[in-house]
Order: structure tokens, then C-alpha cells, then sequence
């Protein structure tokens, strides 16, 4: 399920090598393009692929779900702020997609490091950190004792 | 320094036939050994053999006078202005080094041809675009070399590491390097001007003897590359890639660059 470069487009500028979360797209030592060390390890995220600025990469995928003659093509337009596929099937049909690269504005995520730190206690709490409020509820559904029934039901 | 020529100079003990049939030899070299790397690599015929694919698959037909057209526009863009290259340092630095090393090519052409000798007075212009050029070469390289180099930016390798993809950006190096001290020590004099004349004789020839081992002829291919580019576009296949978003509401700002490199 590899990715693999198209090297007469590639530049050699490392945007792919940067990106990768597997550290498998390196530089060949005799055309210093990049390259796929290490296919077994590719978890096709498409990271190298969205990334690359000339479009260079492409992804091979396993024969039982992408059979030749199909195409996966994606190409990101920053300016833009979008990220567009083409879906082409063996038998010829086409699906086009758009998206948006992001739906929040830039910087409007907060980071983890701006978070306050817990309180030691906070360990004996029966939530989970960031718990209520990332659920976007205001408390947790819970059951009181008067709840619970005696004896057999 | 600037304004004498080195070369004319040298005809007293190199006659200048001498010097002539190396630039000759060194031409030959260049056009014979991008031959060998098309034939042993077939890129002439996969280069072909794409362009067949890519008039197929294209939704628009492209003719004779629109890829003359858009040969003009790479040649004025793509090619002059070195405009594939997104990194703006990456682009800077090829500038340098491509127009640098056209400038020094040019004037030792121009130099030992038609003033090889004192008898045959140089304008003072060549010697300057020499060293101009040569100059430029090294400012451009030595920042690729030490700083821009995706192996070294990138994956931190050390700048001292030498692999087969650098063999062309070294012995580039090497030959305006040695050619620019020689030109020094020739000036003043020195005794040592003659090693390091040979020194630059020796770079000089694995610069451009290496041409099916180096980078040398991405030089050809790259062009040829960057049309077909143009060529697809035109034509609507695109690479099979989607065509451009119809442009929707932004938000925030472009993604920032990397800062490591």
C-alpha cells in the first residue's frame, strides 16, 4: 500500500520528507529525489502526497480493494484553502471531490500547551481530562442510589 | 585581476591550440555524455512515449502553434527565472549558480577562442564577467551546499557528507574554486599558480567527463519536463490530477512555512 514518486517531477525539496509520520520518505543519495524507503511501513495517510508541491507522489494500493487501472489523485490548493480528488474507477466512471483544508480559522485551535495544568486531585475525578466541556454537555450521564433497585428484578 | 586575462596569459607556456581543443574535448563530453544517460536511462523514449499518452488522454487538442507557444513561456519562466522552484531560497540560490555558471562558461569560451593570446587585446568586460560569474557560482553553491541541501536541511546529514548526488554541485565548486584561486596567484605571480591551475584542469574535467554519473543534464531534461507540464495543462489531462477549486471563502491564514529549512 505504498506511496511511491513520480522522480521527473520531484525537486528534491523534502516538504514529503518533512511530513511523513512514519519517517519513511528520504532522499536518494544518487539523484537526491525522494523516495519510499520502507513501503511496508506506509500507512498511505496521504500526508507526502497532499504536500508535495509539484504533485509528485503518488499511492499504489493492495489489488483487493484498488485494482489497476484505478487513480487517486489529490491536489491542494493553499491559496485557496481547499483540497480537491479525483476518483477514477477501472471501468472509466469519475467522482470529483472538494473540501475546505480547514472549517476553523488558523491559530483558532487552542494548543495543548496553553491549557492550564490539573490539579493533583484531579486524578480522583471519575472524568477524563477536558471532561465535560469537550463533549459539549454539561455534565455526565450518571446513575443516583435511589436509582439503582433492591433484590432481584 | 579582474580585467586581465588569465588565459592569454597562460598561452605563454599552454599554446592556445592546446587550450582550445580542451574546451572542444569538454563540449564534447557534455553533448556525448547527456547522449549516453538518455540511452542508458531511455528517457527519450519514456519522455516519447508520455507525450503520446498525454495527446491521448487530453479532453482538448493542442496544436503546433499553442506548443511552440507555450515552449516560449517555459523557456521565459520556468527556465529564466528558475519559477518551479517553491522555496524562494532554493530559487535565489539556483539563480545564482545558473546564471553564474552560464557567465563563466560563456567568457572562457569567448576568451579562448577569439583573445588567446596578449597579441589579441581582451576587453576588460570578459575577464570581469569571468570572475563575476565564477563568483556568483561560488555564493550560490557554497549556501546550497552548506545550508539549503534537502539531505542536510531535511535529514540532517552532515554538510561534510558526500554521496553520488552531489558530484555535480562538488565538482562545479571545485572547478570555479581552484579557477578563481589560480586566477589570484597567477596575478601575483606565485609559484603555486601552477598547482592550482591544475587542480582547476582536473575539476574542470570531472565536471563535465561525469556527465552520465551527475546531475549535469537535468539541465536538457528539466525544460523538456516543465513543457510537458505546460503541454497537460493545456491540453486538460492535468496529470490526472482534479481540476483547480472553484474559489470558495478562505479561512485564516496561508500554513506557515517550516522554519528548519
Amino acid at each position: 500500500m505504498p506511496t511511491f514518486v513520480y522522480m521527473t517531477s520531484c525537486d528534491g525539496c523534502g516538504h514529503c520528507v518533512d511530513i511523513c509520520p512514519s519517517d519513511i520518505m528520504h532522499i536518494d543519495t544518487t539523484y537526491r529525489r525522494a523516495y519510499n524507503i520502507e513501503p511496508n511501513f506506509c500507512w498511505e495517510c496521504y500526508a507526502c502526497v497532499k504536500a508535495c508541491p509539484q504533485n509528485a507522489i503518488d499511492v499504489r494500493g493492495y489489488a483487493e480493494f484498488a485494482p489497476m487501472g484505478h487513480s487517486v489523485r489529490c491536489l491542494r490548493e493553499e491559496e485557496k484553502g481547499t483540497i480537491s480528488w479525483k476518483v477514477t474507477f477501472r471501468d472509466g466512471r469519475e467522482k470529483n471531490f472538494v473540501s475546505p483544508i480547514r472549517t476553523t480559522p488558523w491559530g483558532s485551535i487552542k494548543s495543548p500547551a496553553d491549557y492550564e495544568v490539573p490539579a493533583p486531585d484531579a486524578l480522583n475525578s471519575q472524568e477524563l481530562a477536558h471532561e465535560p466541556d469537550a463533549l459539549n454537555i454539561d455534565a455526565l450521564p450518571a446513575l443516583t442510589p435511589d436509582q439503582l433497585k433492591q433484590g432481584v428484578v | 585581476m579582474f580585467t586581465t586575462n588569465h588565459f592569454a596569459e597562460l598561452s605563454a607556456t599552454i599554446s592556445p591550440a592546446i587550450m582550445q581543443t580542451f574546451v572542444v574535448v569538454m563540449i564534447l563530453c557534455v553533448a556525448g555524455g547527456t547522449l549516453l544517460d538518455m540511452l542508458h536511462k531511455k528517457s527519450a523514449r519514456y519522455f516519447f512515449e508520455n507525450w503520446r499518452k498525454v495527446q491521448e488522454k487530453g479532453k482538448q487538442p493542442v496544436s503546433g502553434g499553442e506548443v511552440a507557444s507555450l515552449a516560449i513561456q517555459t523557456a521565459a519562466v520556468e527556465v529564466l527565472t528558475s519559477a518551479e522552484f517553491c522555496n524562494p531560497r532554493r530559487r535565489i540560490s539556483h539563480l545564482l549558480t545558473m546564471y553564474g555558471f552560464l557567465l563563466y562558461v560563456i567568457s572562457t569560451f569567448i576568451m579562448v577562442f577569439w583573445y588567446p593570446t596578449p597579441a589579441t587585446p581582451t576587453p576588460a568586460i570578459l575577464p570581469v564577467l569571468w570572475s563575476l560569474g565564477a563568483l556568483m557560482v561560488c555564493v550560490g553553491g557554497y549556501w546550497f551546499w552548506f545550508f539549503i541541501r534537502v539531505d542536510v536541511a531535511s535529514e540532517g546529514n552532515s554538510p561534510f557528507r558526500v554521496v553520488r548526488a552531489d558530484l555535480f554541485i562538488l565538482s562545479l565548486l571545485a572547478s570555479v574554486t581552484f579557477g578563481l584561486i589560480w586566477a589570484v596567484l597567477q596575478a601575483s605571480g606565485s609559484g603555486a599558480a601552477t598547482v592550482f591551475l591544475g587542480l582547476y584542469l582536473i575539476a574542470t574535467t570531472v565536471l563535465f567527463g561525469s556527465v552520465p554519473w551527475s546531475k549535469f543534464s537535468h539541465m536538457f531534461f528539466k525544460p523538456a519536463a516543465a513543457l510537458q507540464k505546460k503541454v497537460e495543462t493545456a491540453n486538460g489531462s492535468r496529470r490526472n490530477l482534479p481540476p483547480p477549486a472553484d474559489k470558495p471563502e478562505i479561512l485564516g491564514s496561508a500554513r506557515r512555512q517550516p522554519g528548519h529549512y
